[in-house]
């Protein structure tokens, strides 16, 4: 048994395990001891990852398990991974630990709830480990077709609406993917030869120009679209507000980054030429994203809302360093993946607690709350402060790669759209102390609020584990750059073989 | 006939033996345990079934008239599979007091389609495959009616044999057309004096009428929906799975051995119908509250996305056909299935009715939900794979935009899928369906559907064996 194909067979497991036990609290045990086992896993193949390249070996994907699956189509289920997808399932497996203990107080329907959870975190680390496009697009949509039903049983709100909206919306944009993988799965052997779902063969290749203007959008909007790109970001507030909380958690923090890596290993690695050539129009569309999500921000009254609209800010920025297409630029972009996943994960799971004391969301009924729950309000503040960039926590280590990445390009278009995009900083400013204004300070204007009982244990790990990271990340971000520098490599050299710039 | 013949014909041999013997035991049997006939003919049709698997030489018959091959013999045993799973699904029904005088009925005519849509499957003859048609049509009518009490069922039986003789008469107006400038039935000879003349491509637009009717091709449509709902669930299943399947599986022969030579105009015929029946299936089946009305504009839907099969006339596209067609039996009859158990048990059968029904009845709610995720195309279920090969099919020969018109369907047709399992999972009720326990056939057919609706897709090696055995233009 090879180490990756664990990462689809625990969660299987633990579901099979969930569905066994009987009382609500075993199945909420199993839950966390499977998801444990599963941040123990991702640990022991970090440990792994480090050693092997520590050890000389430079193949570009390590742990390659191929199977062939449909032979005569040449489908293989191949697993493999580079630094990339190993932060990446590093991350899902925090925030997925994370999340079951967010979930800890879900009542209802509490085997299924956990189930389906535990389902989407399938898919995802599926995903992550994907080298083959057919296996990948199956585990995409593995990903995103549980969401339907978390939102729409455990949901609040107008949860049927936004379900529905969210997975349709997704849906559509794998049917682009679809239309995409089978495009570049037919131009993979321009020479003749085997076609090949395999990401590293076809990207030996040079898929034929034509192909390529026809096809690179269609898979980047795919994946974009999962990583909210302007104007197709509209399911992300409802879905997230409605979603429960470590299902807000996941999407946001984790589900969202599929977009930004599928986007960079399959649109920008398959497809580089047809990449610089069109960059300029997906970058437009970016920068509208990141300015007009943190402005909406601003203009929103609920949590959540605030929160998705500073995910669609975030995740803008993401796909914006990916179309910077330099190494710099490229870095920050995985970097903010990863923050991103981990404080946006935070904020939704503080978000909940909140809610769960408060029963509102909206800020202006709530205040004070710094006196009465110090815990979760000090943990709120980490949030809002590595969200909005601040040294020593890791938004700001992403942003300033990204930024700095981007203004390396010398042209006019690339230097103007660089300094729209920065003054997304001052903008999430705006939204953050606002809300930490009048959610936190002041004086505390509901009497009942005294009554507050401060966060609970599970509340706790799920928080502390969270913001440890963000910390650790933003303190010594160099061990992540080595691991994922050397990943970035054969990216790079590919843009520089054609020598764009 | 020397046993060799014999042997080729096994299938509809079997099936008009055991259809005799069912007849015989209705005869000899004693009139107060007339259920068991159940037990009797299922038994008989898992023999029949098991038989077809058997390893068999190609041949052909009567001079070319009845042809054997590998591919022929998939598509029969696929349908075997299928109508046992209906077969065993019926019990239930059958077993309800108002149908227990007519039980061996049901079972004869059901075998008698069956010889019907095998001989036309193994047609190398225009005439052999007009009288397989028929004798698969005309018994399939009986049945529509078969509850007889009912104006619904009456009309449906009424409305079916109408279309169908229109759809035939269809037909053979165009297959005289071709006759009268080729001079021939034989396929292999029409194909070779195909020369891409207009009364010819006439003919054959009239040949493809009538079987659009079969398939219910847009705009060829129109009883579909009526009939499904007139028809009593487990005839309605068995209508919109074996009969569209048999129809399929012959089409797609003729299409690829009869036609090859006009292959660029009925590629575009099928396209502009592909698109058509996608998109209007998909666009009523949204509007609907009855389950068995839902269903069938859900089929009409499905048929569309089988065309992407047909139009590259490759080799794949066949296989895909063929898998597809495998995949939409499991598929379908679950659903069917869940309707035909609820509707025996409680008689509900609308969306609305189904609100909050996996609390009381978390298991068919589960397996519901299967179904209608496999008919949308959802991984990891055999839903998925059909679809993706048959999009591939299409996409090997450069149809793109064909296949973005079908995926976008695919999203069309989630979202009324899901406004089903909104109802069961999400939408709360004060009168939900009670609970009740189904009994075992239905269970075990159910049980049968939801194993192939999981691992058809896993196992590939099923994908390969289809793949192996079909043949391009």
């Amino acid at each position: 048994m090879d180490i990756l194909s664990l990462f689809v067979i625990i969660p299987i497991l633990t579901i099979t395990g969930i569905i066994l036990v009987r009382d609500i609290r075993k199945v909420r045990l199993v839950a966390a001891a499977g998801m444990g086992l599963q941040l123990i896993l991702s640990a022991v193949l970090i440990y792994l990852y480090v050693s092997a390249r520590q050890g000389g070996d430079t193949a570009e994907m390590l742990f390659v398990k191929d199977i062939v699956w449909f032979k005569s189509l040449n489908i293989h289920y191949t697993a493999g991974v580079d630094g990339i997808s190993v932060s990446m399932i590093a991350l899902t497996s925090l925030v997925v630990f994370a999340g079951i203990f967010a979930s800890w107080e879900v009542d209802f329907l509490t085997k299924e709830f956990f189930v389906s959870l535990i389902l989407l975190a399938s898919g995802v680390f599926g995903f992550f480990i994907s080298l083959d496009l057919f296996t990948m697009f199956l585990f995409y949509e593995l990903a995103v077709i549980p969401m339907y039903l978390l939102i729409g049983i455990w949901g609040s709100g107008p949860k049927e609406y936004s379900a529905m909206k969210l997975t349709l919306m997704l849906m559509g944009a794998s049917a682009l993917l679809l239309l995409g993988i089978l495009g570049i799965y037919f131009n993979s052997a321009p020479d003749g030869g085997q076609l090949s779902f395999n990401i590293l063969e076809i990207s030996k290749e040079k898929i034929p120009m034509s192909a390529q203007y026809l096809f690179f959008p269609l898979t980047f909007v795919g994946f974009g679209v999962l990583g909210a790109l302007f104007p197709f970001h509209t399911w992300s507030p409802d879905g997230h507000s409605s979603a429960p909380t470590a299902v807000s958690m996941l999407h946001a923090g984790v589900l969202m980054k599929l977009g930004g890596y599928g986007a960079f290993r399959v649109a920008i690695y398959l497809m580089p030429e047809a990449a610089h050539e069109l960059s300029w129009i997906f970058i437009i569309l970016t920068s509208i994203s990141i300015i007009y999500g943190a402005f909406g921000a601003i203009a929103q009254k609920d949590l959540k809302y605030i929160n998705a609209y500073s995910s669609v800010s975030h995740c803008g920025l993401v796909l914006f360093a990916i179309l910077m297409m330099n190494e710099t630029a490229m870095n920050g972009a995985i970097i903010q993946m990863i923050s991103h996943g981990l404080m946006t994960a935070l904020f939704f799971a503080l978000i909940g607690m909140l809610y769960s004391r408060t029963h509102t969301r909206m800020i202006n009924e709530m205040g004070g709350l710094m006196k009465v729950i110090p815990f979760l309000s000090v943990c709120y503040v980490l949030a809002g402060l590595a969200s909005l960039g601040l040294p020593g926590l890791s938004g700001f280590v992403a942003e300033m790669t990204i930024f700095v990445g981007a203004f390396q390009h010398p042209d006019l278009f690339h230097r103007i759209v660089t300094i729209i995009s920065v003054t997304s900083i001052v903008i999430t400013a705006v939204y953050i102390l606002r809300v930490i204004a009048i959610l936190l300070l002041g004086p505390t204007i509901n009497e009942h609020y005294e009554h507050f009982t401060d966060a609970r244990w599970y509340e706790k790990i799920s928080a502390v584990t969270l913001i440890s990271f963000v910390a650790i990340i933003g303190l010594a971000p160099y061990w992540l750059f080595s691991m994922i520098g050397s990943s970035l490599q054969p990216i790079i050299n590919k843009i520089l073989a054609f020598n764009l710039f | 006939m020397s046993l060799t013949n014999f042997l080729l014909m096994r299938h509809e041999l079997l099936l008009i033996i055991a259809a005799l013997l069912v007849l015989m035991a209705e005869i000899f049997h004693d009139p107060a345990k007339k259920r068991s006939i159940n037990l009797f003919s299922a038994g008989l049709f898992v023999v029949v079934t098991i038989i077809g698997f058997l390893p068999l030489q190609s041949g052909s018959l009567f001079g070319g008239m009845y042809q054997v091959t590998d591919t022929r013999l998939m598509m029969k045993n696929i349908l075997n599979i299928g109508a046992l799973l209906v077969s065993i699904q019926s019990v239930t029904w059958l077993n309800k007091e108002e149908n227990s005088e007519k039980i061996s009925e049901y079972y004869i005519l059901l075998m008698s389609t069956l010889v019907g849509m095998d001989f036309m499957i193994s047609a190398g003859h225009f005439l052999m495959f007009y009288i397989g048609l028929e004798l698969a049509t005309i018994p399939i009518a009986a049945l529509a009616a078969y509850d007889r009490y009912s104006n619904k069922s009456a009309e449906a039986g009424i409305k079916l044999i109408l279309i169908s003789a229109l759809s035939s008469g269809i037909l053979l107006y165009g297959l005289s057309m071709i006759y009268g400038t080729t001079g021939t039935f034989y396929f292999n000879e029409i194909a070779k004096l195909f020369v891409n003349d207009n009364l010819q491509i006439l003919g054959f637009i009239f040949f493809f009428a009538g079987m659009a009717f079969k398939i219910s091709i847009v705009p060829f449509h129109l009883w579909t929906a009526d009939v499904y709902e007139g028809a009593p669930v487990n005839i309605t299943s068995y209508l919109s799975v074996i009969s569209k399947g048999a129809a399929v599986f012959i089409f797609i022969i003729v299409l690829f051995t009869v036609f090859p030579v006009i292959i660029a105009t009925w590629k575009k015929i099928i396209y502009v119908s592909a698109v058509l029946t996608m998109t209007i299936g998909n666009l009523f089946a949204i509007r609907q509250q009855n389950l068995k009305r839902f269903l069938a504009f859900s089929s009409i839907s499905q048929a569309g996305y089988i065309l992407l099969g047909f139009i590259g006339g490759n080799q794949l596209g066949m296989a895909s056909v063929i898998y597809y067609i495998l995949v939409y039996i499991f598929s379908n009859l679950a659903a069917f299935g869940v309707v035909a158990a609820i509707s025996n048990a409680r008689g509900k059968e609308t969306i609305d009715e189904y609100n909050g029904l996996y609390r009381t009845n978390p298991a068919l709610s589960l397996i519901m939900l299967l179904a209608l995720f496999s008919l949308g195309g959802i991984p990891p279920l055999a839903g998925f794979f059909g679809k993706f090969f048959l999009f591939t099919a299409a996409a090997q020969q450069g149809y793109y935009i064909l296949v973005l018109i079908a995926v976008l369907n695919t999203i069309i047709s989630l979202y009324y899928y899901l406004l089903v399992v909104k109802a069961m999972f999400i939408n709360k009720s004060d009168t939900p369906i009670e609970r009740f326990n189904s009994d075992f056939p239905t269970r075990f057919a159910l049980g049968i559907c939801v194993a192939g609706i999981v691992i058809t897709g896993f196992a590939s090696i099923i994908f390969e064996v289809i793949k192996n055995i079909s043949f391009g233009i």
